[in-house]
C-alpha cells in the first residue's frame, strides 16, 4: 500500500489482517510524521493491520529527512528504505538528486540506529562515465556502512528527463552493454562474498532481512494501491467480486485529491485479470526470484495446467534448459545464475507457450482460476 | 529523303563511336561541315522568305484558333524541334517563355514549368514524361507551326529521348552560363549529333551574377566543335533574347522532309494513358495524312485500330480534323494498354502498308529492384498503385515476387537508376504508398556450356535477374555483365579523388580532356552494377557537388562473377544471396557481414555471420551473446507496463524470420536490403 488515502482502504473487508504497509513512490518522507501516523491509524481501523506488520517508509537522504526519522518511528514506521543511489557527489548531481554523500551516510546511520536490521539502501549502477573498477570500489565502501538489505538498480533513462536529453545529445555517455553486464555480475559476486543472499533480480539480504513487502509482489500476492498513480492487484470481495482486478489510480495529485473528495476514491481504471493474465503475472514476477516458482505455488493459481505442461514440447524452451538458463526440476521452475541476468529474453517464449496452452484450454481456466 | 536520313542515324551503335569521341575530332569536324552546309541551304531559303516580323501572340489569340485547318501548314512552314539540356539548365523555363510568346499560354507569373506536369518533375527539376506543344509563330508574314517536342531530361530515358529526337530536325542545346557544359549536355549533344540534327546552342541564365557566357562559348567550341558565333545568349527567366531563339528556329532548322502525297506513315514517340479514352499516342506524321475514322495498323503488333480522335497539343489537346505530313500531334484509336502504343513504333494506313521506321526496340530493363509494402495489409492498394503507374510507363517491367522476410511484393525492372527513383517517388507522392525498395541489381548473362541446361532454357545465352537462377560455374563457359560508358565532367582539383573512385568501381578510363582551363571531361567504361548503387552520390560528395555524371548503354562484357551466400550460424539466408564480381566479393561480403552485425539484435547465444562463396567462407563477423537483459526494477506500478512490453515481444517473436536458431526482425532485412537513403 502506498501513501495516504481512505476510500480504497475502506472498501475492503476489515476482517482480513494485512501484514505490511509501504509508503513509497516519490518522496513520502517529505510528509510530516503526523500524516503518516494518521494514515496508519486509518489503515489499522479499516483494513486491519496486524501488530507485527512490516511498515516501510521510503526515505530520501536529505538533511530534513534525517531529522524526522525518529518521529516516523514513533508514528509506526519500522523499516526504512533509503534512496541513497550513489556515494559519489558528482554522480548524485548528474542524477539530479538534492543530497550529497554525507547526507546519505548520516541518514543510513540514523536509520540503522532507529531500526537495526530493518534498513535497506537503493544504489544505482551504470551511471554516466562510471567504470567497472569505480563501481566495485563504491560498492565495497557502501558495504562498510549499510545494514542488511541492498537493492541494486541499473540506471534506466526515462524519456523526458534532463539526463535522457544529455545522453541523447552525446553530452554524457553511459557504459556499454557489456560493461553493464560486468557491473551487475561483479556486484552479485561481491555481495555474495559479503554474506548477502540474492533473492531477486535486484534485491539482496543477509541475516534473513528479506523485504516481505516486495516478496508479496513477486509471489503474485494481493495488494492495494492508494494515492496518486498507485497500482493495486486484488479481488474486490467487498463488492462480491471473485476475480482479481488490476486497478490504477489517477496520476495527477490534485486531480486525484479532488476525485477522492467527490467520489470517495481515486480509481481511474479497473480491469479484471483473466485467468491467463493472472498466470502470466505469476510467471513473470515469480521468475524474478532466485527460488523461482515452486510447483506448489503454481498449483495455487493453475490447478489445471502444471509447469511441466507449460514448458511442454517447445524446442526453444528445451534449448533454454539445455543451455542451462532455465531449470525445471522437482522443486519447480527457476532461472539459473546466468539465466537470471537474461530473464527478459526467457520470458517471451514462456509467455508464448502459456498463451498457446490457454487458447487450447479455452474457457476452462476461467472457473478454476478464481481465488 | 528523310527516310534515308533516319536510316543513316544508327541508334544502335553510338557507343563505339562515342568511345572514340575525342580521338576522331577530324571526323567530327567533317560532319560539322555537313551541318554547316545545311545551315547555308537554310540561309538561302530564308532569303526567299518575306521580311515582316509578327508574333503569333498577337495573330493567334485563343479564340481565333478554335478550328485550326491543319492543311494550312505545308511542310515548309513546319519546324520540329526539341530542347535538350542538363538538369536545371533552364529547359522548362525556356519552354514556358516560348509558349507565352506564341500565345499558347497566357503570360503570367504562374507559368513555371508548364510542360512539367508531375510533382516529381517540378521538385527534381527534371522532365520525366515528354510533353509536346505546337506553337503558332508568325515570322515575316508567314505563320509557322513550331512543334516543340519536349524530351525526358535524363539518360535513363535516352531511348525515349532518341525517339523524340527522331521526330525533330533540330534541337536547342541549352547550357547554363555559370555551370557550363555538364555530363548530360554531352550525352544529349551526341544523341542529337548522331541523329544529324541542326544544333542551336543556347547559353541560358546570362542574368546570373557569376555568368560567364564567353567561357561557355569556348567550351562549346572545344567540345562540340560548334563556332561560338552560333551561340545565342539568353535569359529564359527574364525573357532576354528569347524572340531571337524563335527566329533562329525558323531560320536554321530545316522543315521536315515529308510528303503529304505519300501513304500515311507516323512515328509513335510517346504515349499516355487516359482512364476514359484509353491510350493517347503522340505521333509525328512522316508521310500522307490521317483523319478521324481511318483504320490504321501498328507495325510492331500488326493490330488494326480505328482513329477516334486526333489533334495537336497546344500543350492541351486541341482536336483537329486531320494531321498532315510533317505535323506532330496526338491520336486516340481505341488502344487499351500503353504497350499497344510502344514508343518508336510505326503506324500506317490499313490499305497502304509501308516499311516500318527503323530503330525501334522494346524497352529494356537495366536496373532491377524488389519492392514490398511496408505493411503487408497494404499489398492490394500498392498493387493497384503500381498498375496505375505502369499504365503510363510501358518501360517498367513488373514481376510478382515474394520474400520470406518481406512478404509479397514485386521485382521491378527499370531503364536506369533515376527512372527507378522517379517511379518510387511517384508511387509515394501520387499514390500515397509507403514501400520498401531493395538495393538495385543489374541483369547478368551466362553463356551455357551444359547441353542439358541449354536444352532446358532453349538457348545458349541466358539472362539472370535473380541470384537463385545463377547457374553453376561448371555449366557455364562465360558470365557477362552489363557495361556503361560514363561521362564525368568536374573541376580539375577533384580529379585525383574521382579517378580513385572510378578505379574502385572497376572502371577503365577511355578518355580525358580539358574542356576549359579548369574543367575536365573523362570517359570511363563502367560495369553497370558499380554505378547503380551509390556511385553518383559518392561522386557528388567528393566533388562538393561540382561533378556531373551521365552514362549510356555499352553492351555486355565477360566478367568473373560468383554467387555469394550469407550464412547465420552456418545456415544460408536466401534473401541475402547476391551475385558479385570475384574481385569485389571480399569487400562486399565484409560490408554485408558488418551491416548484419550492426542490425541483428544480440541473442542468448553467439551468432556467426559469414559470407561464403560455395563452401569457402570469405568474411566473418560475430555477434556476441548478451549476458544481461533484465529490467532491474519491477514493482507494483511497473507490472502492467512490463507485462505489456513482454507480450509485445512475444508477439514480435512470431513475426520474426528464423534462420536456424537465429531470429531476425524484419527491420534487419529492411536495413540490409534497402537502398540507402542519401
Amino acid at each position: 500500500m502506498s501513501a495516504a488515502g481512505d476510500g480504497d482502504v475502506a472498501a475492503t473487508q476489515p476482517s482480513i489482517q494485512h501484514h505490511l504497509c509501504v509508503f513509497g513512490g516519490g518522496t513520502p518522507s517529505l510528509a510530516p510524521p503526523s500524516t503518516i501516523a494518521a494514515v496508519l491509524e486509518t489503515v489499522t481501523k479499516h483494513a486491519g493491520l496486524r501488530g507485527d506488520a512490516e511498515v516501510t517508509l521510503e526515505v530520501n537522504p536529505t538533511p530534513v529527512g534525517v531529522a524526522k526519522l525518529a518521529d516516523f518511528v514513533l508514528a509506526g514506521v519500522n523499516r526504512f528504505s533509503i534512496g541513497l543511489q550513489s556515494l559519489r557527489d558528482e554522480d548524485l548531481r548528474v542524477l539530479g538528486r538534492d543530497h550529497d554523500s554525507q547526507h546519505a551516510l548520516r541518514t543510513v546511520e540514523e536509520a540503522r540506529r532507529l531500526c537495526p536490521g530493518h534498513v535497506s539502501v537503493d544504489v544505482i549502477f551504470g551511471r554516466p562515465g562510471q567504470s567497472l573498477a569505480c563501481w566495485e570500489g563504491e560498492l565495497q565502501e557502501l558495504l562498510l556502512v549499510c545494514d542488511d538489505h541492498v537493492s541494486l538498480y541499473q540506471l534506466t533513462l526515462e524519456r523526458g528527463t534532463h539526463l535522457f536529453k544529455q545522453v541523447h545529445s552525446g553530452e554524457l555517455s553511459l557504459p556499454g552493454e557489456d560493461i553493464m553486464a560486468c557491473m551487475y555480475e561483479s556486484a552479485r559476486r561481491i555481495l555474495e562474498e559479503r554474506g548477502f543472499l540474492q533473492y531477486e533480480v535486484s534485491n539482496f539480504a543477509r541475516r534473513g532481512a528479506v523485504s516481505s513487502h516486495n516478496m508479496g509482489y513477486w509471489r503474485a500476492g494481493q495488494y492495494l494501491g492508494v494515492g496518486p498513480g498507485a497500482h493495486g492487484r486484488f479481488v474486490p470481495r467487498g463488492e462480491g467480486g471473485v476475480c482479481r482486478e488490476a486497478r490504477t489510480l489517477t496520476l495527477e495529485p490534485d486531480v486525484w485529491m479532488r476525485e477522492v473528495q467527490r467520489w470517495g476514491h481515486g480509481t481511474r481504471r479497473r480491469a479484471e485479470l483473466s485467468h491467463t493474465e493472472l498466470l502470466e503475472e505469476v510467471l513473470v514476477m515469480g521468475l524474478r526470484l532466485t527460488e523461482g516458482i515452486s510447483h506448489q505455488h503454481w498449483k495455487q493459481f493453475s490447478p489445471g495446467l502444471d509447469l511441466q505442461q507449460v514448458m511442454g514440447v517447445s524446442a526453444e524452451l528445451q534449448e533454454l534448459q539445455e543451455r542451462g538458463l532455465l531449470i525445471l526440476d522437482h522443486r519447480g521452475l527457476r532461472c539459473s545464475w546466468e539465466g537470471l541476468a537474461v530473464l527478459d529474453s526467457l520470458l517471451p517464449p514462456l509467455l508464448s507457450e502459456l498463451q498457446a496452452h490457454a487458447h487450447a484450454q479455452g474457457a476452462v481456466g476461467r472457473t478454476t482460476g478464481s481465488e | 529523303m528523310l527516310l534515308s536520313l533516319i536510316c543513316a542515324r544508327g541508334y544502335v551503335v553510338p557507343f563505339a563511336r562515342r568511345l572514340l569521341d575525342f580521338r576522331i575530332s577530324k571526323i567530327i569536324r567533317k560532319k560539322h561541315r555537313y551541318i554547316t552546309a545545311c545551315t547555308v541551304i537554310r540561309h538561302r531559303w530564308m532569303r526567299n522568305a518575306p521580311t515582316i516580323y509578327a508574333y503569333s501572340s498577337r495573330v493567334c489569340s485563343s479564340q481565333s484558333d478554335k478550328n485550326i485547318d491543319m492543311s494550312k501548314f505545308p511542310v515548309e512552314n513546319i519546324r520540329n524541334f526539341s530542347i535538350i539540356a542538363h538538369i536545371d539548365h533552364g529547359k522548362s523555363t525556356l519552354a514556358d517563355r516560348l509558349l507565352e510568346i506564341t500565345g499558347a499560354i497566357a503570360k503570367t507569373d504562374q507559368n513555371k514549368q508548364v510542360l512539367d506536369k508531375l510533382q516529381v518533375e517540378r521538385e527534381r527539376g527534371i522532365t520525366v514524361k515528354a510533353q509536346t506543344a505546337s506553337l503558332l509563330y508568325t515570322h515575316q508574314g508567314s505563320t509557322y507551326l513550331l512543334n516543340l517536342i519536349d524530351t525526358p531530361g535524363h539518360v535513363d530515358f535516352s531511348y525515349e529521348v532518341s525517339r523524340s529526337i527522331s521526330a525533330c530536325q533540330g534541337v536547342l542545346l541549352i547550357v547554363d552560363a555559370n555551370q557550363g557544359i555538364q555530363a548530360q549536355t554531352v550525352a544529349n549533344f551526341y544523341l542529337a549529333f548522331e541523329a544529324q540534327l541542326t544544333i542551336i546552342p543556347v547559353i541560358n541564365k546570362i542574368d546570373l551574377k557569376n555568368a560567364d557566357p564567353e567561357r561557355v562559348e569556348k567550351q562549346i567550341e572545344k567540345v562540340f566543335d560548334i563556332p561560338k558565333e552560333d551561340c545565342i545568349r539568353i535569359s529564359a527567366k527574364l525573357g532576354t533574347n528569347v524572340n531571337q531563339v524563335l527566329e533562329e528556329v525558323v531560320k536554321r532548322i530545316p522543315p521536315p522532309t515529308a510528303n503529304k502525297d505519300h501513304p500515311f506513315k507516323a512515328l509513335v514517340f510517346d504515349s499516355n494513358f487516359d482512364h476514359y479514352r484509353g491510350v493517347v499516342a503522340n505521333i509525328a506524321v512522316f508521310g500522307g495524312h490521317v483523319r478521324k475514322g481511318d483504320r490504321i495498323v501498328s507495325a510492331y503488333l500488326g493490330k488494326t485500330y480505328e482513329v477516334n480522335e486526333l489533334g495537336i497539343l497546344r500543350p492541351e489537346e486541341h482536336p483537329t480534323d486531320r494531321l498532315y505530313a510533317g505535323q506532330v500531334g496526338y491520336l486516340i484509336a481505341g488502344m487499351k494498354e500503353v504497350k499497344e502504343a510502344q514508343i518508336g513504333d510505326t503506324l500506317f494506313h490499313q490499305k497502304h502498308p509501308v516499311e516500318a521506321l527503323p530503330g525501334f526496340k522494346p524497352a529494356k530493363a537495366m536496373v532491377f529492384a524488389g519492392m514490398y509494402p511496408v505493411d503487408q495489409s497494404d499489398y492490394t492498394s500498392l498493387r493497384s498503385a503500381v498498375e496505375k503507374l505502369t499504365l503510363n510507363d510501358s518501360s517498367v517491367t513488373v514481376q510478382r515476387d515474394s520474400s520470406p522476410a518481406l512478404g509479397a511484393g514485386w521485382r521491378l525492372g527499370f531503364l536506369g537508376l533515376l527512372h527507378m527513383e522517379v517511379f518510387n517517388q511517384r508511387l509515394e507522392q501520387e499514390h500515397n504508398a509507403s514501400v520498401i525498395v531493395t538495393s538495385p541489381t543489374v541483369p547478368y548473362r551466362a553463356i551455357l556450356s551444359s547441353a542439358k541446361l541449354i536444352k532446358e532454357y532453349g538457348e545458349k545465352e541466358i539472362t539472370i535477374v535473380s541470384p537463385s537462377h545463377f547457374p553453376d560455374k561448371s555449366q557455364v563457359s562465360d558470365y557477362l555483365e552489363p557495361m556503361v560508358m560514363g561521362t564525368i565532367i568536374a573541376p580539375d582539383d577533384h580529379i585525383g579523388k574521382i579517378i580513385n573512385l572510378c578505379l574502385n568501381r572497376r572502371a577503365v578510363q577511355k578518355n580525358m580532356i580539358y574542356i576549359d582551363e579548369h574543367r575536365v571531361m573523362m570517359k570511363y567504361l563502367f560495369p553497370l552494377n558499380e554505378v547503380v548503387v551509390d556511385f553518383y552520390d559518392r561522386l557528388k560528395s567528393l566533388s562538393s557537388g561540382y561533378a556531373s555524371f551521365d552514362y549510356e548503354d555499352a553492351g555486355y562484357q565477360t566478367a568473373d562473377l560468383v554467387k555469394m551466400d550469407i550464412l547465420l550460424n552456418g545456415k544460408p539466408v536466401e534473401e541475402l544471396t547476391v551475385i558479385v564480381h570475384k574481385d569485389k566479393a571480399y569487400s562486399s561480403g565484409k560490408a554485408m557481414c558488418e551491416r548484419l552485425k550492426d542490425s541483428i539484435p544480440r541473442q542468448l547465444f553467439e551468432i556467426a555471420v559469414q559470407a561464403a562463396i560455395g563452401s569457402k567462407v570469405i568474411a566473418r563477423e560475430t555477434i556476441k551473446a548478451y549476458r544481461k537483459n533484465v529490467l532491474a526494477k519491477c514493482y507494483g506500478g511497473d507490472v502492467t507496463r512490463k507485462m505489456k512490453l513482454l507480450k509485445k515481444q512475444a508477439e514480435g517473436k512470431k513475426k520474426m524470420r528464423r534462420v536456424g536458431n537465429v531470429e531476425i526482425p524484419k527491420d534487419t532485412f529492411i536495413n540490409v536490403l534497402k537502398r540507402k537513403e542519401k
